[in-house]
């Protein structure tokens, strides 16, 4: 099974559970090196995208990513909200008008992904953020490219959870963070922390489980 | 036309504020806050910059920001406003930027001019009060002094030139790159200023301000 627009839409709706049950975690790790609203922020945003798919459901996978795209920019409130937003705004215009993904199309998505964070960001991979979990899973995305999307995103998932982990000694060159200076070091950065998190969910979402295709 | 500002802040109250401050020294300059988050909180909203921008007139606008986030929102709401090519956001600091901008689009400047004061609008390191290596005194004979575009024209004629230069007036002296500073002065048509240069092209820093005095600032 490849990936439709419906199973794209039901893992952002997980995406926005997971967010709602990691927003006290998110904002305890924000409140130790930034200003403690990652969680609500996050929150705020995935709400809103989960209301808006009520309403209604766009009709192709990068129409999906799209809208969540648009929302999270106008209701996240900070910087997670133009970096995830433009995440998503790329991967929607990397898959285009496709009606199914497969492991090739959602690799080549979390790559213009990463390329728009580090534009809007200008964060290299070392300054403790999100780049440093989003980086490293575009590489084991790019490796797993031939297997299914379940593989893809789950060699994604991993990477992005190692990558998150390496934030812990840095300190901070970029964001809130980095007014901290040398006190930044030996925290988990928060937005690290949330994208690999929703990589997870993507990964785990039992939606591509049975996924057979190849490439 | 004149040019508008956008003021994008984290919070309301700053935003307003900068915008009040900014306004008092441009009374027909459009500066319009853009801070704090619809429902009250601290954060930057992106709506409400897009908001800012169509309200802010269609003969340009500058934009500044404060923190992280800020710049990134502002980003985008340029790249998604109609007439994103006359919009320029612009890193300088928050208040004296503001100000400078604002007083320059009071004074007719163009979209480039009002981005560059309020670029240059930092305070700066303190100027040095070493004598410097070369000096000239000139008798200003333009009608406005050294006010918002002729002090831009000074500071923009110094680009690229690897020299220290300063203005000085009645015993205060002014980094000529800044157009705040140079306006601070409040240097008028027939005042004489000392400038002042050190530096390797100390001596092509001085010749091209002796130019622009004595050409009475032209367009
Ligand atoms: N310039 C940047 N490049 C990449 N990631 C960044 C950058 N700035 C912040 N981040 C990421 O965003 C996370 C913080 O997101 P959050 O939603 O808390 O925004 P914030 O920092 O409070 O926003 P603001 O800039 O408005 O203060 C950080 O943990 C970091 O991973
Ligand atoms: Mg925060």
């Amino acid at each position: 099974m490849s990936c439709a627009t419906e199973d794209v839409v039901a893992v952002v709706r997980a995406a926005a559970v997971t967010v709602r049950e990691h927003r006290d975690e998110l904002v305890e790790l924000d409140r130790r090196i930034g200003d403690g609203d990652h969680g609500e922020n996050l929150m705020r945003g995935f709400t809103a995208v989960t209301s808006k798919l009520d309403s209604h459901v766009p009709d192709t996978p990068g129409a999906v990513l799209k809208l969540v795209a648009t929302t999270l920019i106008s209701t996240v409130g900070g910087a997670s909200g133009p970096l995830f937003g433009t995440a998503f705004l790329r991967a929607g215009t990397a898959v285009g008008g496709l009606y199914r993904l497969d492991g090739a199309a959602v690799a080549a998505a979390l790559e213009a992904a990463s390329a728009g964070v580090i534009a809007r960001g200008r964060a290299d991979v070392g300054d403790k953020t999100m780049v440093d979990a989003l980086a490293p899973a575009v590489e084991a995305a790019r490796a797993a490219v031939g297997g299914s999307v379940a593989e893809v995103l789950a060699a994604a998932a991993e990477a992005a959870e190692r990558g998150a982990s390496s934030t812990v000694p840095l300190v901070a060159r970029k964001g809130r963070a980095s007014y901290l200076g040398e006190r930044s070091a030996g925290h988990l950065d928060p937005g690290a922390r949330s994208t690999a998190l929703l990589l997870r969910c993507f990964a785990g979402s039992g939606r591509f489980a049975d996924s057979a295709d190849r490439g | 036309m004149t040019i508008g500002l956008v003021i994008v802040s984290h919070s309301a109250r700053l935003a307003e504020g900068v915008a009040e401050l900014a306004a008092q020294m441009a009374p027909d300059v459009s500066v319009l806050p853009a801070g704090g988050t619809a429902d009250g909180t601290l954060g930057t909203d992106y709506v409400r910059v897009r908001t800012a921008l169509a309200r802010a007139g269609d003969g340009g606008v500058v934009l500044l920001y404060d923190l992280g986030s800020a710049r990134m929102v502002a980003e985008l709401a340029v790249e998604d406003h109609e007439g994103s090519s006359d919009c320029r956001l612009v890193d300088a600091p928050l208040v004296e930027g503001s100000v400078a901008a604002a007083v320059a689009a009071q004074g007719g400047a163009g979209l480039d001019e009002v981005a560059m004061a309020a670029r240059s609008a930092s305070g700066g390191p303190a100027v040095g009060t070493d004598p410097p290596a070369e000096s000239v005194d000139l008798l200003l004979h333009n009608e406005i002094g050294l006010h918002a575009r002729p002090a831009a024209l000074v500071a923009r004629a110094l680009a690229g030139l690897d020299a220290e230069v300063t203005v000085g007036l009645g015993g205060r002296r002014a980094d000529a790159r800044s157009v705040f500073a140079l306006m601070g002065l409040g240097a008028r048509d027939g005042d004489t200023v000392r400038v002042g240069a050190t530096g390797p092209d100390a001596g092509e820093a001085l010749r091209r301000i002796a130019e622009l005095v004595e050409r009475g600032f032209p367009e």
